[in-house]
């Protein structure tokens, strides 16, 4: 394997698994939290139990979102340290953020899982608290970053150096807001349809039938956050869009497969691309202008004007955005059909329970798509217009054989994780 | 006091309470791994419950060396990505697998099999980290990376000495409610200390034969006092552990490691890696430092009361282990 190629294998394999824990460890916390809150008000013993099974999983989620994260911190070294020698001293302070929300996340998770009978149950509540607001602080941080990649600022370079640092105008790089929205949004969608389903699945195969009360609370607790997310992670989208086409056209011409600038500009669904050309793909005529500018006649830049050297791999971010968008218009329908459901005070249907099952997956599949519309987006820079990737990776040898290693540890972690979640969902916790 | 020597300072201080904190949870891995006699099974739970509150937050230490590895000093944390990453990539594979192991055995509990070969790789775990860590900062002290030297490799060896030392001067005090517990873990504390005396001297003399640049600095006006303390703190926790002064012996073993530390860094000053970088050719710009500076300051106003919380409500009066809380 090439050496660039193995690196960006590796980081990009150590991603996509930690951004389904990170989604996970923001997003559980808050499901928890409502739970163990509703037992408070209530004193159903269903919620109680509900937060307890709720809490075992996160214990085994974060923790496997915490080793991962470590892994990462590390390969920022081992495989990039060129772009680490150059991007260290400018986009370090939200990391050095992200360092203390992490710990105000770790302390708490302890204080949280092992305070249960040694806190008075509402200082136990209030500890989960600190989880969840430090959970969504450190993916905002870590985020910001990498809005930093796409629009580096907050410096200058002088003869090759970096000077003139600004760590503040680099960690709010124009970027930054929509792109952290959409990333915290993200990990409430995935948790809220990945809950959500566990639940769904359950009442489908009938395998909770002495817990549905418990089981039932979770799916509507669940459902009510991916409900609410799913909306907004829409229309935040959209602004990332036509921020995109303003500020990344590059990235923006090759999920729309615009060769071509140009008046009217389609939206081009599905098709195959090939060269500079995409064929039998459903055309929306003028809809990209009309999206862009709210005006059909709107120009709309195409990667005619981007240098061929300067171009993504514009067939992975077009499926890659193509399957993202499918998938999220699946999850705002079932969304939709719920809540006409719950304000109608409906018991879920048992189609309904299957598309909120099928969610499950669907919303982790969104969300790595997302991922990589917005890396191989950026693609060929790790920091665009100041570093290529290929002049940023490691040129030590052996990457390829850490890309095996971590690969075989990263499908025991899964495999162990599957599992253990499994009977967590289905052991009886009153004890 | 300049930017520079700011961000060092907490740098260090990162890398020493990981060391201190991170390095006893490894140890207690160490001593899970050796778990024996007829306590063995009662060893694995006030293990378990020694480390299972506060391990995630002890761990974080490390994170943030990392972060303030490369916000402060980038060229450094570039150097060392880019030439030892064989021992780091071990190091961080053991890393991950005790993590996992820890939490994945504890939910297996009663599957046996799972249960066993997740305890197995949380022992192995425990070893393989803290070596492969100690190895590499061994390689950075000798200035050439020398990872396989001698010498690096027995800086690995002495950092899990080490760490089975601070654990077991850390379990004596935790299982305070268990009096033949507590004699276990006292035997362990003495041969622990023991072994850290012998693992110590072993590098000092292989620095003696192949890295005299090095040597040179461990003997040197700074280190020197502080590695004099270290051998003579050895031997004050071996005499409270001895005469049943658990706490003190608590604060004896943290101050040695301190000075071990010190005796590293003092040895290094003003490296950061010798003959290549020091802290201030290595450093950010002034900017980036002091927003690094600031943005610890604030944090630290979170992080302080947090972790003051975290270990009164588990390591508080004595005895922190659940099953005591349930005896009581």
């Amino acid at each position: 394997m090439d050496h660039v190629i193995a690196a960006r294998a590796l980081m990009g394999t150590s991603l996509a698994f930690h951004i389904v824990f990170a989604a996970l460890g923001v997003g559980l916390p808050l499901l928890v939290f409502a739970a163990e809150g509703l037992w408070l008000r209530t004193k159903r013993r269903a919620y109680y139990d509900l937060a307890r099974t709720w809490a075992k999983g996160m214990a085994i989620l974060f923790v496997v979102g915490a080793m991962s994260g470590t892994v990462l911190a590390f390969e920022l070294g081992l495989l990039w340290p060129t772009f680490m020698k150059y991007a260290g001293g400018i986009i370090g302070l939200p990391f050095s953020l992200e360092g203390f929300a992490f710990f105000i996340e770790a302390i708490f998770i302890g204080i949280y899982l092992y305070g249960w009978e040694r806190l008075s149950p509402v200082a136990h509540w209030l500890s989960g608290l600190p989880i969840v607001v430090s959970g969504a602080l450190s993916a905002a941080f870590v985020t910001t970053a990498n809005a930093w990649m796409n629009m580096p600022t907050g410096f200058r370079i002088v003869n090759g150096a970096v000077v003139d640092v600004d760590p503040i105008a680099a960690m709010l790089s124009p970027p930054w807001l929509v792109e952290v929205l959409h990333t915290t949004l993200a990990a409430y969608v995935v948790t809220g349809f990945g809950a959500a389903a566990v639940c769904a699945f359950a009442l489908l195969r009938r395998s909770a039938e002495d817990r549905r009360e418990q089981v039932y609370a979770g799916l509507t607790i669940a459902m009510i956050v991916a409900s609410i997310a799913i909306p907004l992670q829409w229309i935040v989208g959209d602004e990332i869009a036509r921020f995109d086409a303003e500020h990344e056209p590059a990235k923006f011409a090759s999920l729309e497969v615009l060769f071509h600038t140009r008046r009217h500009a389609p939206i081009t669904i599905g098709g195959i691309v090939h060269g500079d050309t995409v064929r039998y793909g459903i055309e929306i005529p003028s809809a990209l202008s009309l999206l862009v500018a709210y005006d059909p006649n709107a120009e709309v830049k195409g990667l005619d004007r981007v240098a061929p050297e300067d171009r993504p791999p514009v067939a992975a971010v077009h499926y890659s955005f193509d399957t993202m968008v499918g998938s999220a218009s699946l999850l705002l329908l079932v969304a939709i059909v719920w809540t006409i459901a719950a304000l109608r005070k409906r018991v879920p249907a048992k189609p309904l329970l299957i598309g909120i099952a099928v969610c499950g997956p669907l919303s982790v599949v969104a969300m790595e798509a997302g991922w990589f519309v917005t890396e191989f987006g950026r693609q060929p820079w790790i920091a665009r217009g100041l570093l290529r990737t290929s002049d940023a990776a490691t040129v030590a040898p052996g990457v390829d054989l850490q890309f095996y290693g971590f690969a075989i540890v990263y499908v025991i972690l899964a495999a162990t994780c599957w599992w253990l979640l499994r009977r967590v969902g289905t052991k009886d916790h009153a004890a | 006091m300049t930017p520079v020597l700011g961000a060092a300072l907490v740098a260090l201080t990162a890398v020493s309470l990981y060391a201190i904190l991170g390095g006893a949870d490894f140890g207690g891995g160490v001593w899970d791994l050796f778990a024996s006699g007829s306590h063995r099974r009662a060893q694995r739970d006030a293990i378990s419950n020694a480390i299972g509150p506060v391990w995630e937050s002890n761990h974080v230490w490390l994170i943030f060396a990392i972060v303030a590895l490369f916000t402060c000093f980038p060229p450094a944390f570039a150097d060392i990505g880019a030439n030892l990453s064989t021992p780091l990539t071990l190091a961080l594979l053991g890393i991950v697998m005790r993590g996992a192991a820890f939490v994945f055995r504890n939910h297996a509990s009663d599957t046996l099999a799972a249960a066993r070969s997740w305890t197995a790789i949380f022992g192995a775990a425990s070893i393989i980290a803290p070596f492969f860590l100690g190895d590499a900062a061994g390689a950075i002290a000798t200035g050439h990376y020398a990872w396989t030297s001698p010498f690096a490799l027995s800086a690995g060896v002495f950092a899990v000495a080490l760490c089975a030392q601070i654990a077991a001067v850390f379990l004596v005090r935790e299982t305070s409610h268990d009096p033949a517990l507590r004699g276990d873990f006292r035997r362990r504390a003495v041969r622990a200390t023991l072994a850290v005396w012998v693992a110590g001297l072993v590098p000092a003399l292989l620095a003696h034969q192949s890295e005299p640049a090095l040597f040179a600095a461990l003997v040197g006006p700074t280190a020197r006092i502080a590695i004099a303390s270290a051998m003579l703190l050895g031997i004050v926790v071996m005499l409270l552990i001895a005469n049943h002064r658990d706490t003190f012996a608590r604060v004896a073993v943290g101050a040695e490691a301190l000075a071990v530390l010190a005796g590293w860094f003092g040895a290094q000053a003003p490296n950061l890696i010798p003959g290549r970088w020091t802290f201030q050719s290595a450093a950010a710009s002034p900017a980036m430092l002091n927003a690094f500076l600031i943005s610890t300051a604030i944090g630290a106003l979170f992080l302080i009361p947090s972790l003051a919380l975290l270990f009164s409500t588990f390591k508080g009066h004595g005895g922190g282990s659940d099953a005591a809380q349930r005896r009581r």
